[in-house]
């Protein structure tokens, strides 16, 4: 009746793990609590659960991200602190769990960490700076939301109910293969990213279509914001690389339920080819990550230098390379092997070739500041401190990217080193400095920027701190992976690491702090223009927060900086003579009971409680037609109601303070209050 | 204990760490990669180097830029001058586009070059014949079959300095690397499938290698001594080996092979032939599988 599943599920193994378990219970039953204690289940489902507005949505995956950065961080401080003291002992961790700990922290990281918060963010703006109402596919939206939630669930369920996977967060088989993994965690594993890999594909399919299709009369592909162009190359790569993720994952599945050998040591079975299948995905899911963030960075360093993006085209051009250019690089990620010098070699200098483009868009930011009027906002202080630390990065990068240097660090810490280089800078960075700039728009106040400060010093020499050893140590030859060691020259090199480990903590500890100084001072930070940093894209046109459809009449984009030019011209709030009803997608259960099945369909496969896990499929089935065949899927926003609602954002606009656009000036004639 | 006290014993600890770091870079200067004992690890070691000084030419422009133009245009600074309207210069698009492509046309070309030379297969030019020493990954060991010399040793790489030495690696487990880092990089070792590692001490010494690659419980203990010998030692090496009672036979191996952690240093005196490809031919579909495309 139900499968592999016994009491021996449960964690009493060890005390770490029983305390894990516990504290993801108690956090659940919290979170439940709270929203219990505040009365606010209608409002929650009514609102938010059901809702398939493009920035709820994107507030969801925002929220989804934030909370699964904790777990995944607390992973990684467990890690620095086993490591600091694993010298010649086994710690306080044994090896089957610490092995569980880096195989989910990389995988949250990766798949529910930095993915959530980038579809999140593209979620909230991207309609908005297109100058569209929602995106093309709203329900799908909701869809895609909640099976990313359904395999965060897996992952978080497995800390309780049986074993996460030991095989490292890229499961290369045969360890991977039940021969080697008998136990139910590489199987929490496929199923966690099966199931959130459908949403991302959809997600994907979803923005290009939103992209493509509903730009604002006169936007041009040429006019687009930076941000949006790179939410576009990233949801073309989704499309073409989640479904090699997918089916790798499958086949992986396939040898393990059903006894067959695609990856297994015997009867014909190749590892070489899940290595290779798995990152024709992997690399550009790199880019899929950091392409939104040099979006973000691109448009923050604009907005606070005060001053148009340089080298507009270069950057769109350099997007776009870099995305084409991220399915030719997949083997440089197993160089060691064996493939002959001319192939190693190909793909040595297909990667090196990656750092051209690359290289154009930091110089690209670093002339939007020159001659400009740098404000160091929170946004700002991120976007620098990834400019001066991704540059390093890219540099180890390059350095990998040489097939005989990378037979010396491949595997160690080194290696760790760099993509952890690559992604808290080049990624979280940019999403943190989303997240700082775009909130205003999304709640209508803004984020404290004293405590933004502080968390930024404290991320940036906490990752110092953390990684710069690892480095170090991968010159020591250590391998990463390490449950315990017996050299004594790494110990104060990862005592430091684990310090910068606990620096990084406070950022994180000052981001809490944060969100809770600002919404607690949410009165006096009141955001009324919509615009609250001299915005240059059309999500400023709208209010903080935006109304339900955004946009009452669709605005006009005949420039880059479509909204700048509009205030410029003093045409930016210029009320339109009347209003028409506007259609809009009704909100709907089945997202959020597609997302439910999907996480019962994955417990019931890897626990083989076949009838649930078949029952769950025919239901995602029902769903599926019962919703096909519902017409009803829309409502109209009256005419009159759409003038109310923009009475109101009328009223709020003439009691706001306007901010002047920026004058050029030269160095003889400052212009008096010419930038904010 | 008072507020001054506890603030005194953290900055103690404080002091030892930072007294600790002389210390430590004395240690790093001495660290396998950095201080190589062998021609590949050094080539490699040097490549690294060279294209680390070549990618300095934009690294520490940007450093520089970011700095100048960080506090030379900021708000609050209102004599430098503001044009919020320049993003365009053909002249500095054109550098930043050249410039960049250069320095990867002149490292490419160096990688191909370097690739090709430094090709782990490649066996090394040398006086000496080289040793042929095959490896076989096992959870969680490294077997070390010579076979012209007829012997095995586990967790042991012994060979004469200042010869070269071809290895022919596989898996009898999960795939593992092999790597000892102060004489070459690493290569997989992967089940049904040869590898080969090719290289050389430059004097008598002793180094450790291991597996990078992770493969489960016993991964962290899955080390092994890596000595350079003279030729005379190498022969009392071979000589120690000899007079060891155990014979690695079929028997012998399957007990071998079982799982264990932390494996002591075992010396067989006799190997069955063929032991080696029978490993490898125990995994694959056919004979043409048991080799990788690259030979």
């Amino acid at each position: 009746m139900l499968g592999k599943l016994t009491i021996d599920a449960l964690p009493f193994y060890s005390w770490v793990a029983m305390g894990g378990a516990a504290v993801t219970v108690l956090c659940g039953l919290l979170f439940l609590g709270v929203i219990t204690w505040l009365g606010a289940w209608r409002y929650v489902w009514k609102e938010w659960l059901t809702s398939v507005d493009h920035k709820r949505i994107g507030v969801m995956y925002v929220m989804l991200a934030l909370a699964m950065l904790l777990r995944g961080f607390i992973d990684a401080l467990m890690m620095r602190a086993q490591q600091a003291f694993a010298l010649n002992s086994d710690g306080y961790l044994p090896p089957d769990h610490f092995d569980q700990i880096f195989s989910s922290h990389g995988t949250i990281m990766i798949f529910f960490m930095a993915m959530p918060f980038m579809t999140g963010l593209v979620n909230i703006v991207v309609p908005q700076q297109i100058g569209a109402r929602d995106v093309a596919f709203p329900f799908l939206n909701s869809v895609s939301f909640w099976l990313t939630s359904a395999g965060a669930g897996l992952v978080m369920i497995s800390l309780v109910i049986g074993t996460f996977s030991t095989a490292g967060w890229t499961g290369y088989p045969p360890y991977s293969g039940i021969a080697y993994s008998p136990d139910v965690g590489v199987d929490y594993w496929i199923w966690a990213l099966l199931i959130s890999g459908v949403g991302s594909t959809l997600t994907g399919i979803n923005f290009v279509v939103t992209i493509l299709k509903r730009r604002a009369p006169g936007m041009k592909l040429m006019r687009m914001p930076l941000f949006t162009w790179t939410a576009l190359c990233s949801s073309i790569l989704m499309i073409f690389a989640f479904p090699a993720l997918t089916v790798v994952c499958s086949m992986l599945a396939l040898d393990r339920l059903l006894g067959m050998h695609f990856f297994t040591n015997e009867a014909g079975g190749n590892m070489m080819n899940y290595i290779n299948l798995f990152w024709i995905w992997g690399h550009p899911e790199v880019y899929i990550l950091i392409l939104p963030a040099f979006g973000v960075f691109s448009e923050v360093v604009a907005t606070f230098s005060r001053k148009r993006l340089f080298g507009y085209r270069s950057l769109v051009y350099a997007t776009a390379a870099i995305a084409l250019l991220s399915f030719t690089v997949w083997l440089h990620h197993f160089f060691t092997m064996g493939s002959s010098a001319s192939v190693n070699a190909f793909f040595g200098v297909a990667t090196m070739i990656i750092a051209v483009p690359t290289g154009v868009k930091v110089f690209d930011w670093l002339f939007t500041m020159y001659r400009g009027r740098i404000e160091f906002t929170p946004p700002m202080l991120w976007t620098v401190g990834f400019i001066v630390t991704f540059v390093i990065g890219g540099m180890t990068g390059v350095l990998l990217a040489l097939p005989p240097a990378d037979y010396l660090m491949h595997n160690t810490t080194f290696l760790v080193a760099h993509f952890h280089n690559m992604l808290i800078p080049g990624v979280l960075f940019g999403f943190l400095a989303g997240y700082m700039y775009w909130f205003p728009k999304a709640f209508g106040f803004t984020l404290d920027e004293r405590w933004g400060a502080r968390s930024f010093w404290c991320w940036l020499v906490g990752f110092y701190l953390a990684f710069m050893p690892l480095y170090a140590l991968g010159f020591m030859g250590m391998p990463r992976r390490m449950e315990h060691y017996n050299a004594p020259e790494w110990q104060p090199l990862l005592i430091v690491a684990a310090l910068g480990a606990m620096v990084i903590l406070l950022g994180i500890v000052c981001l809490i702090v944060q969100l809770i100084v600002s919404i607690r001072r949410r009165h006096e930070t009141r955001e009324l223009t919509g615009d609250p940093w001299n915005g240059r894209t059309l999500e400023w046109l709208t209010s903080s927060p935006p109304a339900p459809y955004n946009f009452a009449v669709l605005p006009r984009a005949d420039e880059i900086d479509a909204f700048h030019e509009m205030r410029k011209r003093g045409v930016a709030y210029k009320r339109p003579k009347h209003y028409a009803d506007i259609e809009m997608p009704k909100n709907t259960a089945v997202g959020i009971l597609l997302g439910g099945l999907g996480f019962v369909l994955g417990f019931g496969v890897v626990w083989h409680i076949w009838w649930l896990a078949l029952a769950s499929l025919l239901g995602v089935a029902a769903a599926l037609i019962a919703r096909a065949f519902n017409d009803d899927t829309e409502f109209r926003i009256s005419a009159a109601e759409v003038e109310e609602i923009e009475n109101a954002r009328y009223g709020a606009l003439a009691r706001a303070v306007p901010k002047s656009v920026d004058q050029p000036s030269t160095a003889a004639e400052p212009l008096p209050g010419s930038a904010a | 204990m008072t507020k001054r006290q506890a603030i005194f014993s953290r900055s103690r600890g404080l002091l030892a760490a930072i007294a600790a770091l002389p210390l430590g870079g004395c240690v790093f200067s001495r660290s396998p990669v950095i201080d190589p004992k062998g021609p590949i690890a050094l080539a490699e070691r040097d490549l690294l180097f060279t294209a680390l000084a070549v990618m300095l030419i934009v690294v520490i422009p940007v450093f520089l830029m970011t700095f100048l133009f960080v506090t030379r245009y900021r708000a609050s600074n209102k004599k430098a001058r503001y044009a919020p309207d320049w993003s365009f210069s053909p002249a500095i698009e054109t550098v930043v586009w050249v410039v960049p492509a250069l320095i990867v046309i002149a490292l490419g070309v160096l990688l191909w070059n370097a690739t090709h030379k430094l090709d782990p297969y490649r066996t090394l030019a040398a006086k000496a014949e080289p040793l042929e020493v095959l490896v076989i990954a096992q959870d969680w060991k490294w077997l070390f079959i010579y076979p012209s010399q007829g012997v095995a040793a586990v967790n042991e790489l012994v060979f004469p300095s200042g010869r070269p030495v071809n290895l022919r690696i596989t898996s009898d487990t999960v795939m593992n690397s092999f790597y000892v880092p102060a004489l070459a990089g690493q290569i997989y070792a992967m089940a049904g499938i040869q590898t080969r590692l090719n290289f050389l001490a430059n004097a008598p010494g002793t180094f450790t290698g291991r597996n990078t690659q992770y493969s489960g419980d016993g991964f962290a203990d899955q080390h092994f001594s890596v000595m350079a010998e003279t030729p005379a030692g190498f022969e009392a090496w071979l000589q120690r080996v000899r007079q060891s009672p155990g014979r690695l036979d079929a028997a012998a191996y399957e007990s071998l092979a079982k799982p264990s952690i932390g494996h002591p240093v075992t010396y067989y005196s006799g190997v069955q032939p063929g032991l080696f490809e029978s490993v490898i031919a125990k995994y694959a579909a056919h004979p043409a599988a048991g080799h990788s495309g690259h030979e």
